[in-house]
C-alpha cells in the first residue's frame, strides 16, 4: 500500500467537505460537511501513525473523534435554540453581524 | 511489474472502500433530503472505519462505529426532526453562491494533491500488507495516559463543558 492512496483519499474527502461547508444553508448540513473533515484529518493522521510506526497518530484520532462528538453536541443545541427563536436553521437569514 | 505488485488484498478493497466512501460524500453535499444526507454520511463514516482497519488501527475503528455511526448519526437524524415538521425532498438547501463552493474545492484539491503526490511519489506506507499487526490497546492507552496525559484531562473538561453547555442552551426556558 502506498502512502499517496491514503493522503489522497483523504484530501478528496477534505475538499468535499469543504465545498459543503461553503454551498449548504441549512445549518444541519454544515455540521455534517465538518463531520467529513474531521474524518478525513483522521485517515491522514493513521496513515502518518503507520508510516512513523508510532502508536501517537492512534491517539490523536481519538482525541478527534472525541472533540467531534463535543462539537457536534453543541452545535446541534446552537441549532435547536436558533431554530426555536427564529423559526428557521438557513444561515443566509442570520445576518444580524454583517455590519 | 508495480501494478502487479500492487494488486493485493489490501488494495483492492482500498480501491472498493474509497470509491464507495467518496460518492457517498459526494452525495452528502448534493443530495436534496437532509435524513438521506445523513444516510449517506453513514456509508462515508463506515467507510472510515473500514480504512481504519486497513491502516491496523482497530480500536480507532471500533469507536468511529461507537461514537460516529452509533451517537453521532442519532444526534444528526434528532436534529433534523426537531428542526423542521416535514421530512422530505426541499430545494433551497444550498445558498445563493453555492457555485463558487466548486471551483474553491477543486483549486484545494489540486494544490494538496499536487503537494501530496511531489511530496510522498510512490512511497511504500506497508512493505508487506499481509503481515502488518494490529496496534494492542494496550499501548494506545499506555501514549493516552503516559505523554499525552494533560490533553486527556483537557479533553475531559471540554466534554464536560459540552454536556452543561448543550443542556443549557437546550433547555426550554
Amino acid at each position: 500500500m502506498l502512502t499517496t492512496q491514503f493522503l489522497l483519499l483523504g484530501a478528496v474527502l477534505f475538499c468535499i467537505g469543504v465545498y459543503g461547508v461553503l454551498a449548504r444553508k441549512n445549518a444541519v448540513m454544515v455540521l455534517m460537511s465538518i463531520e467529513l473533515i474531521l474524518n478525513s484529518v483522521n485517515i491522514n493522521l493513521l496513515a502518518f501513525s503507520v508510516r512513523h510506526g508510532s502508536v501517537d497518530g492512534n491517539t490523536f484520532a481519538l482525541y478527534v473523534i472525541a472533540i467531534a462528538a463535543a462539537e457536534v453536541g453543541v452545535g446541534l443545541a446552537m441549532v435547536l435554540l436558533i431554530y426555536r427563536n427564529r423559526r428557521t436553521i438557513a444561515l443566509d437569514d442570520l445576518s444580524e453581524m454583517k455590519g | 511489474m508495480i501494478a502487479t505488485d500492487l494488486l493485493v488484498a489490501q488494495n483492492v478493497g482500498f480501491g472498493i472502500i474509497s470509491l464507495l466512501m467518496i460518492i457517498g460524500a459526494v452525495r452528502v453535499v448534493t443530495v436534496n433530503n437532509v435524513v438521506h444526507a445523513a444516510l449517506w454520511l453513514v456509508i462515508v463514516l463506515s467507510g472510515a472505519a473500514a480504512q481504519y482497519l486497513l491502516l491496523s488501527a482497530e480500536f480507532v475503528a471500533i469507536t468511529q462505529v461507537l461514537v460516529y455511526v452509533g451517537a453521532v448519526m442519532v444526534l444528526f437524524l434528532f436534529g433534523t426532526m426537531l428542526t423542521r415538521a416535514r421530512i422530505g425532498a426541499e430545494s433551497d438547501l444550498n445558498n445563493k453562491n453555492w457555485i463558487l463552493g466548486i471551483p474553491v474545492a477543486i483549486l484545494t484539491l489540486g494544490v494538496m494533491a499536487y503537494v501530496i503526490v511531489d511530496g510522498f511519489g510512490s512511497e511504500r506506507l506497508i512493505e508487506n500488507p499481509g503481515d502488518t499487526q494490529p496496534i494492542p490497546i494496550q499501548v494506545i492507552s499506555d501514549d493516552i495516559f503516559g505523554p499525552y496525559l494533560l490533553p486527556f484531562w483537557a479533553l475531559s473538561f471540554v466534554l464536560l463543558v459540552a454536556v452543561i453547555g448543550a443542556i443549557v442552551l437546550a433547555r426550554k426556558d
